[in-house]
């Protein structure tokens, strides 16, 4: 089994729960597994059909973002964290506010290379 | 941009090493071409070869003075920030000090709006340094200060907000500077490491290493807050700084905050290097990321020294965790 460790802004959703067991072998099965249980954790996590571009999801203590996705391995005993997004120091819901963003030609060769 | 990229090779990268030989003749010229130390002491195996870029010694103390000199002069270079406009931003740490030392030397007035609840030792350092405070209120943590910065800059135009999370200027002053500075002095890099928080330091100094050693990984450590920080937000208040591309990470390392702190203390164990809690989790991202090589060569970003720290209430505590989880540390 897996230990999914819940936020404290989506621990409504799940029971009141800190941690819940979960099985699956990826974090798109351990993560059904839990939203079978909790239909609305797994509202609140997922956007259309992806983890939600405010919540961040970690195994082994590396998003998942920068692993396999969805499809990133999960071992035995292991845990996955939940976490909302956050930005050091900044963590405003600045997605709903008229911020300036000052824009400028990209950093050349930035977009290339990956 | 393409125009004033820092081209690879033998050039030196602009800035401090330029008033090599006489005086500087500002603080300003003093920004960047920090330090790279090998941290011989601390690598885990011989093979591979750690670096450390001291950002602490920057003029005012922290990376920060980096995007500060590039946030300020790329909008006086537009037109957009012209003489008698006022700073403004929402910030109670390192980047409110350097924006303090860019205003000042420049004649610009600067105000930061932070919680009411922001620890005295910045609010002294900023008003020493002429910044204004306009305080949010404390339970709306930084979201408040950052909607009441908003606000003001939208009802007055004497306002010009910087604002670090969205400004390309922190990403491009990482390209040219910290960046085209590691590329100059090193023949190799296989890992780059540096703290999350903006991004501006991953994205901008990962894109210019990347340019030269198209295999480098570039790994951010990021913070795991505590729950009462976590707590403090709805998962609607999530943000993504519009600077930061996830997609150009190779590795995004979660690090506690004791893991940080052991860092710290690691860091002045084996190497003499007092830093802050940031370039903690660098290191011990860059140790887990070192332990994969067989060898090569990673280098860290140390973004500030850790005197702004000892106040702190983690040094003498037993548990770590508990001493720290209420507070934001970067």
């Amino acid at each position: 089994m897996t230990t999914v460790r819940i936020p404290p802004t989506l621990r409504q959703d799940a029971g009141g729960e800190r941690d819940v067991t979960a099985g699956g072998s990826t974090v798109r099965e351990v993560l059904a597994d839990v939203g079978e249980r909790y239909p609305a954790l797994r509202e609140r996590i997922f956007e259309s059909g992806n983890i939600a571009s405010f919540v961040n999801v970690y195994v082994g203590g590396e998003d998942i973002r920068t692993q396999d996705g969805l499809d990133t391995p999960v071992a035995e005993g292991s845990t996955v964290i939940l976490l909302p997004a956050m930005a050091g120091g900044a963590l405003a819901p600045l997605a709903t506010l008229r911020v300036p963003v000052t824009r400028a030609e990209p950093v050349s060769g930035a977009a290339s290379t990956r | 941009m393409s125009g004033n990229t820092v081209p690879s090779g033998d050039a030196p990268p602009a800035g401090r090493q330029e008033s090599e030989g006489g005086p500087a003749s500002s603080l300003l010229d003093l920004v960047g071409n920090t330090p790279l130390v090998e941290l011989k002491r601390l690598s885990p195996k011989p093979s591979v070869r750690l670096y450390a870029k001291l950002e602490g010694q920057n003029p005012s103390g922290s990376i920060k003075d980096r995007i500060a000199k590039a946030m300020v002069e790329t909008a006086e270079a537009s037109g957009e920030l012209e003489p008698g406009r006022e700073l403004l931003e929402p910030t109670s740490g390192n980047t409110g000090i350097s924006l303090a030392m860019v205003a000042r030397l420049k004649g610009y007035g600067l105000t930061c709006v932070m919680p009411a609840n922001a620890t005295p030792e910045r609010r002294r350092l900023l008003q020493l340094m002429g910044a204004s405070i306009v305080e949010s209120p404390a339970d709306e943590g930084t979201n408040g200060s950052v909607q009441l910065a908003v606000r003001m800059a939208d009802e007055d135009p004497r306002y010009f907000m910087p604002f670090q999370y969205a400004n390309e200027a922190n990403v491009q002053a990482h390209y040219d500077g910290t960046g085209a500075e590691i590329v100059h002095e090193l023949d190799r890099v296989d890992v780059l490491v540096a703290g999350l928080g903006t991004g501006g330091t991953l994205m901008g100094a990962g894109a210019r290493v990347r340019e030269a050693f198209p295999d480098a990984v570039i790994a951010a450590a990021e913070p795991l807050p505590g729950d009462p920080v976590i707590g403090l937000r709805s998962l609607e208040d999530g943000y993504v700084p519009p600077i930061l591309d996830v997609s150009r990470l190779d590795r995004k390392v979660l690090v506690t905050n004791a893991e940080s702190v052991a860092g710290v203390r690691v860091l002045l164990e084996r190497e003499a290097i007092f830093a802050g809690v940031s370039s903690g989790a660098v290191v011990h991202a860059a140790l887990r990321l070192a332990e994969e090589l067989d060898e090569g060569v990673v280098v860290c970003v140390l973004a500030d020294g850790g005197w702004k720290y000892l106040s702190a209430p983690f040094w003498g505590a037993e548990d770590v965790e508990s001493a720290m989880e209420n507070s934001i540390w970067w």
